[in-house]
């Protein structure tokens, strides 16, 4: 603890250098941008943005994709708000009241309660990560193989029985990322695996094209599918700043809100998504008095708004320390890791403090910028707002293959895109959710070499995953978990929850 | 017996697919032990697991009821992915601004709507925009120009 003044003194230098500023400034901006935009989220802009990275000093490139996971989820609530639409994923619950209210003419303190309510969630949650980050991290300098494999089974468990949709699909996604995974040289013996004799397959399937392909790509197909309808309620939005008997109101919601925020985030699995969605059910359990809820009660958009930025903050924790990503976005940021020639893990701390503590400074100053950024923008953003899909899918078309090109400067890894994409497809068709074979697909090859190296020092007996106490316990966690969401009445209310939104 | 959840059924069949599909390919590597596993015992075990998975998920399907699977819109789905191939293709010899073109026009013949000048417009921003920003800003190392253009463009400044 003693060590946190410095530390955060060291990060605030690295954040506040101009080069650093201009690059987070660009990366909530950006953020903002593709989460006002419905049909583009942040998995497929960070993929895009990848091979650019490239070209960028370590630092402010992570600053830089970190700006805009959290920018979009400001963006998101001014869609959700404005146009009954979840600009992001995330914001889809504060559509409920949040449309309501702008219906009732109260789209002003709407938009203002929700980047309030994010400033304030974002501002913990950065003290959130300074605060737990390091002791995580020492636990983890501890981790050998066993412990590792131990934590990534738990972590891929955490993931499928908190994201949405069938657990066992969810499941398979996951099984299916980890082969995928597998396809190119074995590190151990040189086996170019599931290379059909393609030398371009013998290198792996690049992590972008995959991610590009089912969420770039396969996305526009789906969103093709059906006509677009959009009816931007542009009315008067009157002022932005809620009245002073309003915040009062609303205190103890953004309060839940950014606790149970940070610590879903924190979860492997968590993230903003699950965070929103949690934050209003239990505001409409824990809010006194409850009536309004569904008919644009304030606190149904302060409440998700600020879990799901504390949510999208924390969430960075477990990547950080353990180098082990808990969503999508997270995964890609391992992605940009490794372009760096970083191995991401627990030594980033020790190894690299500014990089480390340059990204958690920026993340507050990022949340200062999206605040004095958005309230005057407002307007902005809603013009934005009547960009049709039409105009806007062809760039992401030609950004994606132009990204996807540029990472090996091969017209293969196109080609790859475009079979992902139409898995992506019928994935989309069957009901089979993308993230989990996306955080299979990035921890393949580490599972096996954890897997290998602890069966290598074990003398090849599978029992040491039990005997060992820390493993042991990953494990327990992880069976109880699978456990608890297969039990008929948390299955049935599992549903429920996403149902409800 | 009949099928009462379509998409099970068929994720099912997917994932079974997939994962008989790694083990017998796998069966060309050496198996190792599991002290010291080869190449073939990791993606054998995960095949393994996930075509029983697959199976429980297609067992499913004949007991629970569940939504038919959508329909499959084949007109997006083939102009895109047609466009992105010809990009690929012809990337090299003829460079991103005929390229853009192409994925471009074909990519918006696969919306609802396609308005030529519209789409004309959106082509020349998105060009000027690229050839700006990822070629001279960025230095990425894309092909711009046609090959047997490639003095004229290196002269007036657009070339790499």
């Amino acid at each position: 603890m003693e060590g946190l003044l410095p530390n955060l003194a060291l990060g605030f230098g690295v954040a506040l250098t101009p080069l650093n500023l201009l690059y987070c400034f660009g990366g909530v901006l950006l953020g903002t941008l593709i989460g006002v935009l419905p049909g583009i989220g942040p998995v497929a802009t960070i993929a895009m943005l990848l091979p650019v990275t490239f070209t960028l000093p370590p630092v402010s490139a992570l600053i830089m994709l970190a700006g805009i996971y959290y920018g979009a989820q400001y963006g998101g609530s001014t869609t959700a708000i404005l146009v009954n639409l979840p600009g992001e994923s995330a914001s889809v619950v504060t559509a409920l009241d949040g449309y309501k209210m702008a219906r009732q003419g109260r789209a002003g303190p709407a938009l203002g309660i929700a980047a309030i309510g994010s400033f304030f969630a974002g501002c913990v949650a950065t003290v959130v990560i300074a605060l737990f980050a390091p002791p995580l991290a020492e636990v983890a300098l501890k981790f050998g193989p066993t412990e590792y494999f131990s934590l990534m089974v738990l972590g891929l468990i955490a993931a499928t029985v908190l994201a949405h949709g069938s657990l066992i699909k969810a499941i398979a996604m996951v099984l299916l990322g980890l082969l995928l995974g597998l396809i190119g040289t074995d590190v151990n013996s040189g086996v170019a695996r599931y290379s059909f004799g393609i030398s371009e397959l013998s290198d792996g399937i690049g992590f972008v094209t995959v991610a590009m392909g089912m969420f770039g790509i396969a996305e526009i197909v789906a969103n093709l599918d059906h006509k677009e309808k959009r009816a931007v309620f542009v009315a008067k939005i009157g002022s932005l700043l809620p009245s002073r008997k309003e915040l009062i109101y609303c205190i103890p919601s953004v309060l839940r809100g950014t606790v149970l925020g940070s610590a879903l985030g924190i979860l492997p699995g968590g993230g903003a998504l699950l965070a929103s969605f949690a934050a209003y059910t239990l505001e409409k359990k824990a809010a006194k008095p409850p009536r309004n809820f569904g008919n644009g009660d304030i606190r149904g958009v302060a409440a998700p708004e600020s879990a799901n930025n504390a949510g999208a903050q924390t969430s960075f924790i477990p990547l950080l320390t353990l180098g082990i990503p808990s969503n999508p976005v997270m995964a890609l940021m391992i992605g940009a890791m490794m372009i760096q020639g970083i191995a991401p893990g627990p030594q980033v701390m020790t190894e690299r403090p500014q990089l480390f503590w340059g990204m958690i400074a920026s993340m507050w100053v990022g949340n200062l910028m999206l605040v004095v950024l958005n309230l005057p923008l407002i307007g902005m953003w809603i013009k934005l707002l009547t960009v049709p899909y039409r105009m806007l899918y062809p760039a992401i078309l030609l950004f994606c293959c132009i990204g996807v090109y540029s990472v090996n400067n091969t017209s293969f890894d196109i080609y790859m895109m475009c079979i992902f994409a139409v898995l992506g497809y019928v994935c989309v068709k069957l009901e089979c959710e993308p993230a989990p074979l996306i955080l299979g697909f990035i921890l393949g090859p580490m599972m096996e070499e954890n897997l290998r190296r602890a069966m290598l020092l074990s003398r090849g007996d599978p029992s040491v995953f039990f005997t060992k106490p820390i493993s042991a316990v990953l494990l327990g966690i992880a069976l109880i978990l699978l456990l608890i969401v297969m039990a008929p009445s948390v299955k049935k209310k599992r549903e429920e929850a996403f149902l409800e939104a | 017996m009949k099928i009462k959840a379509p998409k099970d059924f068929w994720a099912g069949l997917m994932f079974i697919a997939f994962g008989v599909g790694f083990m017998i390919v796998a069966r060309n590597y050496a198996m190792g032990t599991a002290v010291r596993m080869g190449p073939a015992y990791f993606p054998t075990v995960l095949g393994g697991i996930l075509a029983l998975i697959g199976l429980a998920i297609f067992a499913k399907s004949f007991a629970t009821n569940g939504p038919p699977v959508p329909r499959f819109v084949l007109r997006p789905m083939t102009l895109i992915i047609v466009a992105i191939v010809l990009f690929g293709v012809f990337l090299k010899p003829l460079g991103l601004i005929v390229c853009a073109a192409i994925l471009i026009g074909l990519g918006a013949l696969g919306g609802h709507e396609f308005k030529s000048k519209e789409v004309a417009i959106l082509y020349a921003a998105l060009v000027v925009f690229s050839v700006a920003v990822f070629v001279k800003g960025l230095g990425l190392p894309i092909p711009t120009c046609p090959l047997f253009l490639d003095d004229t463009c290196r002269r007036i400044g657009i070339g790499m």
